[in-house]
Order: structure tokens, then C-alpha cells, then sequence
């Protein structure tokens, strides 16, 4: 469903994607666990195809219309409703808004809200809406949970949770890795550039991936 | 090679004070046509090397091309530089003002600011990759301006001498003359040259000590 | 990249940025108040005995859209910063050429809007008399402003995310404003002294020009200052 080949890119004299090679069947959520400057972001970048890599290439099933990208960036517009917001995102993608979008996050009263008038949780989610208003079948995540209050936090995990269940894969990048893998199928450990570790998770707890990231890394 | 060329400028100059004839009309004055002309010549056709190295680099991403960009801009800034102040120098005497509105002078008031532009642009942004995009984007909107400018030359009325050489019918300068403006040319070209290259050089050590530097990369 | 997408998700954005200037109206209000106190300054400024109104209006009006439109650009790809929506616009499966048109037409309209109160108030300020020539003016008002407005909503993009964002933007887009406001300031010359239309003609040809050929080349070069 989404594949990269032989990915290099480097910024200048830095090596920020290093002959990075794996794929994402449906069903499966691949977690890249790595500290801050290990390409966790340019790997994302390229798979969304906001960069082209200077070698080898991503492909992605469905292309950008499948991409549903939740990073900490809320892309939402400060003086528009909740309601003018998603419609916007949506016809960008050809679609109108799904009908039950907004009950599904609990923001049926303030769908006529401008966004500046919402809390900082309630613009999370409406944020959350906002990437999946197109009903992506592919998610990238950067850092999602960073900054998220323990509603938006939780309608993430299950909205993640559904769209896995219908097929969907995901790429989710963090450093938080007790976070991370508790989501994923699949572990993947990246530093300077590489995968120095790929493979299923199969049963292993939050505590032992993290114990292993530890000795990896160091 | 610079320094040769600069000892070929002074060459040039004995010769064209004391070997060419006074022009009739305008005087001692006139001399100052031999280095007013040729570095209108090179500032101009610097802009349109830095449009096109600037175009290649667009398609190719090799960094010399934009680092040649760079330092064509850098040399035509000072030919522009040089257009600017012998251009008055030679008015003066002759109009009586400093300064006129006429289209020549207009020419070189606008490649002035183009390469300003061009260098402020290069100084704003932080980011290399970024730079040398916008920088090549920039370069390329000069290059393409330069032939508008150019052309209302001979739309616009004016108190500046016709262009004596660059006009569809045949040069109608006398043969010393000539002589004497085509070696200044030869020597300024000489010097586009040397001082392309000198500064190119000084870019590529430059752009190693910023990559050295570090980045930081996620 | 089919045409008829390219256009419609263009209009999109622009609806966009249009429905969000509607809402906070800061921008049009500010650049409002700013044509009439450039107005009143011109006119303090003008002595009454040594040079007519009619030969000074063209030159105000210009020097008023061009610091308006200059405003007006410096707003368009702040608000995709501000929201930081401009990865979003990326994402989307639309052409970089769909984002580069949709702020180019926001960018126009905001302008025109400023313009259409400028007109009238120079007109009654100066009192020149304006209507008689509307036709010839609007065109050249046009013409002139799509030149600027073009290649500077492809510099805007750039300069964004400067430091000094809103002094660099007209520092690189001066060069290439002047020819634009020489034509236009020529023909607006041409138009209030009453000379016939012919006369005007090589102006709007060299405007018309410009425009085509700025507004093709900032379509094409749009995409090389938002991708990576």
C-alpha cells in the first residue's frame, strides 16, 4: 500500500534519509522510533511527497488524494467556522465533508464556531477532523500526541483505530515510544538516516521496545 | 587573471587618453565613454547569465550553477555600480545636471536594483536549499526584465547620445575610436572573468565552512 | 494537470482568502484609510498656482494602488504562515499552479477593491473629472495592476518567511513595478489630457505584453518556490 526504495536525501553536508527501504501492507501501522535530526520528518515528507528524494523513490497507493497528514500543525483558518474549514480542506480533495465527522470528535456544537473562539483542545480536534475529512486511507503522523489534552488524545487512537480496521496502513514517527508502540504492527528504530531496526512488533510490550530503542540508539 | 586584467584596464586607458582623438563635440569628457559603455555591456549581460545559469539550475540542482549565479550577480553589481557613477561623471559636464531620467541611465538604475534585489533576497533567506530556489526564481525574473528595459531604450525619447553601436544600422563611430572601445570591451570582459571566478571560488569555501557549520536534520 | 481542475481549485483558494479577508476586513479598511491619508498628504503637499490637477492626478493615483497593492501582497501568503496551512495546500492532491492562481486572483481583487474607492476619491479630493474617461482609465487600471500583482504574488511567496518580510517584498519587486507604472502613468497622461485613444495604444500594447508574459512565467515558476 505505500513502499519506499532505496531513499537517499541529504541536506547540504547532512545525511537525513540514508538508504531507507520498506513497505506498509493494509492493516498495518508502522511506528519509526528515533531521536530528534535521525530523518524520522524527511521520511514522512517524502513519503507525502512534499519532497522529492534525491535517490530512490516512495510510492504511495492512491497517491495525495489518500494522505491524510496529522502533524502538530493545525492547518486550520483562524477566522473561519469549524464547518467553512472542513469544507474548504474537502473540496481540495474533490469531496464534500462525511456527515458524521464532526459527532464522531463531539464537535456538533461548535461546528459554526470560528476556530480563534475554540480552546486549545477543541481546535486539536477540530485539527483531527480536518486530516481525515477526506477519508485518507494512508495516515503519515509526526509527533501526533505532542500537545494533546487527554479527549483529543483518546478520539486520535480511535479514529486511528477505525481506519486501520477498514484497511487502511499507517507511518507514525515519534520519540515518545511507550506512546508509539502501543499503536503500532510494526517497529522501526531510524538514526542519522537509517533503519537500524525493522520488524513486527509481535507481542512485545511497550517497556521492552523501549528498552531496546535504548541499547539501538545509544 | 584579475590581476592581469586590471593591469590591461590601465592599458587601455594611457591609450584612450592620450592616443584617441577628442571627440568633437563633447569633449575630454567623452573619455569616460570607454569605461561607461563596456561595463554597460557586462552588467547587462551578467543579469542574463545569472537568468540563465539560474534557469539550468532549476532543472538541474547542481549547486555550482547557483553558486556561479552568485557570482555573476556579484560582478554585475559592480558594474552596474560603475554604470551608475561614470554615467553622471560624463553628464555633467556635458547636460549640466547629474542626474536625467533618461532611459539609459534608467537601464542602469534597474539593473541596479535588480542585482540589490537579487543580493538581499540571498541574504534573507537562512536556509541553502531555499536560497538558491529562490535566488534562481529571481534570477530568471531579472533575466526576463532586462530585454523590456532594454527595448524602451528606443521607445522613450532621449537627451542620452542614440546608441551608436547597438542600433540596426552599421556602427558610425571612427575607426580609433572604435578600436579603443573594443579593447576596453575585451578588457572588461577579461574581467567579468577573473572576477566570476575569484568570487566563485570564494563561494564554494564559503558554503563548505556553512555546511561544517551543522544542520540540524529530523 | 487538466485544465478545468486547475481553474476550479484556483477559485477554491480564492473564495478562500476572499471569505477570510470578508471576515476580519482589517485589510480592506486599513488600505482604505491609507489611499486617504496618501490623498491628503498629496495635497498638502501641491502647490495650486505652479502645476494644474490634471497633471498631477495620474501620477497620485499611481503612487496610491502601488503602495496599496503592496500592502495588499504582503497579506496573501501571511495568512497560509499565520494558520500555517501552507503544507496542507501542498498536500492536497491540487497543482501548485491551482495556488499560485487562486491568491494571484485574491490578490487582484483586493487590489481592484482599493482601486474602485481610490478613483472617486482622487476625482472628488482633486476635483478632476474622471467619468468622462472611465473607460480607457479602467483599462489601463487593469493592465497595470495585474502586471504587479502577478509577479508580486510569486515574490510574496518567497519573502514570507523572511525576517523583513514586508521591506524585502517591495525592495526585489521594485524593479520590476517601475515599467509597469511608467506605462500606466504615460496613458493615464494621455487619457485626462484628452488626447485621442490611438496615442495610448503602444502603452497598453507594452502593458498588455508585460502581463502576459510576467503572469506565464510567475505560473511557472511558482512550483520552485514552495517545493523542496
Amino acid at each position: 500500500m505505500l513502499r519506499a526504495e532505496g531513499l537517499k536525501h541529504r541536506f547540504g553536508a547532512v545525511r537525513a534519509l540514508d538508504d531507507v527501504s520498506f513497505s506498509v501492507q493494509p492493516g498495518q501501522t508502522l511506528a519509526v522510533f528515533g531521536p530528534n535530526g535521525a530523518g524520522k520528518t524527511t521520511l514522512l515528507k517524502v513519503l507525502a511527497g512534499l519532497i522529492q528524494p534525491q535517490r530512490g523513490n516512495a510510492h504511495v497507493e492512491g497517491g495525495r488524494r489518500a494522505i491524510g497528514w496529522i502533524g502538530h500543525q493545525p492547518q486550520l483558518y483562524a477566522q473561519l467556522t469549524v464547518r467553512e474549514n472542513l469544507r474548504f480542506w474537502a473540496s481540495l480533495y474533490d469531496v464534500s465533508p462525511p456527515r458524521d465527522l464532526l459527532t464522531r470528535l463531539g464537535l456538533d456544537e461548535h461546528a459554526d464556531r470560528p476556530v480563534r473562539a475554540l480552546s486549545r483542545g477543541l481546535v486539536q480536534r477540530v485539527a483531527i477532523a480536518r486530516a481525515l475529512v477526506h477519508d485518507p486511507t494512508v495516515l503519515l503522523l509526526a509527533e501526533p500526541f505532542t500537545g494533546l489534552d487527554r479527549v483529543a488524545a483518546e478520539a486520535l487512537r480511535r479514529l486511528l483505530g477505525d481506519v486501520m480496521k477498514q484497511g487502511g496502513a499507517s507511518v507514525l514517527v515519534t520519540h515518545n515510544v511507550e506512546e508509539g508502540t502501543e499503536l503500532a504492527t510494526d517497529v522501526a528504530f531510524m538514526r542519522v538516516g537509517r533503519f537500524v531496526h525493522l520488524a513486527p512488533r509481535a507481542g512485545r510490550g511497550p517497556e521492552q521496545v523501549a528498552e531496546q530503542y535504548r541499547n539501538a540508539i545509544a | 587573471m584579475t590581476a592581469i586584467a586590471l593591469l590591461l584596464l590601465a592599458g587601455v586607458y594611457v591609450r584612450a587618453l592620450a592616443y584617441t582623438p577628442v571627440e568633437r563635440l563633447q569633449g575630454l569628457a567623452q573619455k569616460i565613454y570607454y569605461l561607461h559603455v563596456p561595463a554597460a555591456v557586462w552588467a547587462e549581460t551578467a543579469m542574463i547569465i545569472v537568468g540563465i545559469a539560474s534557469t539550468f539550475y532549476l532543472f538541474l540542482k547542481d549547486p555550482r550553477l547557483d553558486r556561479f549565479a552568485y557570482a555573476s550577480a556579484e560582478v554585475g553589481t559592480v558594474f552596474a555600480v560603475l554604470m551608475l557613477t561614470t554615467g553622471p561623471l560624463w553628464g555633467k559636464p556635458i547636460w549640466g545636471t547629474w542626474w536625467t531620467w533618461d532611459a539609459r541611465l534608467t537601464l542602469a538604475l534597474f539593473l541596479f536594483l535588480l542585482y540589490v534585489g537579487y543580493l538581499l533576497l540571498r541574504s534573507a533567506v537562512a536556509d541553502p536549499g531555499s536560497r538558491a530556489r529562490f535566488a534562481a526564481v529571481l534570477g530568471i525574473c531579472g533575466m526576463v526584465l532586462v530585454p523590456f528595459v532594454h527595448f524602451s531604450v528606443y521607445l522613450f525619447r532621449t537627451l542620452h547620445p542614440m546608441p551608436i553601436l547597438l542600433k540596426p544600422s552599421p556602427p558610425s563611430l571612427p575607426v580609433s575610436m572604435l578600436t579603443t572601445l573594443l579593447m576596453s570591451l575585451g578588457v572588461f570582459t577579461l574581467l567579468y572573468v577573473g572576477f566570476v571566478t575569484q568570487r566563485y571560488a570564494l563561494g564554494s569555501v564559503s558554503e563548505q565552512l556553512e555546511g561544517m557549520g551543522g544542520t540540524d536534520n529530523a | 494537470m487538466r485544465s478545468p481542475d486547475l481553474l476550479r481549485h484556483a477559485w477554491t483558494v480564492a473564495a478562500k482568502d476572499l471569505l477570510v479577508e470578508f471576515r476580519s476586513r482589517t485589510g480592506i479598511l486599513s488600505a482604505a484609510v491609507f489611499v486617504v491619508l496618501v490623498l491628503m498628504v498629496f495635497n498638502f503637499g501641491r502647490d495650486p498656482t505652479a502645476v494644474s490637477n490634471v497633471v498631477l492626478v495620474p501620477s497620485i493615483l499611481w503612487v496610491t494602488f502601488t503602495f496599496a497593492a503592496i500592502l495588499a501582497l504582503n497579506r496573501a501568503f501571511q495568512l497560509e504562515l499565520e494558520n500555517q496551512a501552507l503544507d496542507g495546500l501542498l498536500l492536497a492532491p491540487i497543482g501548485r499552479g491551482s495556488i499560485y492562481l487562486g491568491k494571484l486572483v485574491a490578490n487582484l481583487l483586493f487590489v481592484a477593491t482599493v482601486e474602485v474607492i481610490g478613483v472617486p476619491l482622487v476625482a472628488l479630493f482633486f476635483n478632476v473629472e474622471v467619468w468622462s474617461h472611465i473607460g480607457p482609465l479602467g483599462g489601463i487600471i487593469i493592465l497595470a495592476t495585474i502586471g504587479f500583482v502577478a509577479i508580486g504574488t510569486l515574490f510574496s511567496a518567497m519573502t514570507v518567511r523572511t525576517r523583513f518580510a514586508e521591506l524585502l517584498l517591495p525592495a526585489v519587486l521594485l524593479p520590476f513595478m517601475i515599467l509597469p507604472l511608467a506605462w500606466a502613468t504615460l496613458a493615464t497622461t494621455s487619457v485626462f489630457a484628452g488626447r485621442p485613444l490611438s496615442e495610448m495604444a503602444g502603452w497598453l500594447k507594452m502593458l498588455a505584453g508585460y502581463d502576459i508574459v510576467f503572469v506565464v512565467l510567475s505560473l511557472l515558476l511558482f512550483p520552485a518556490t514552495v517545493n523542496e
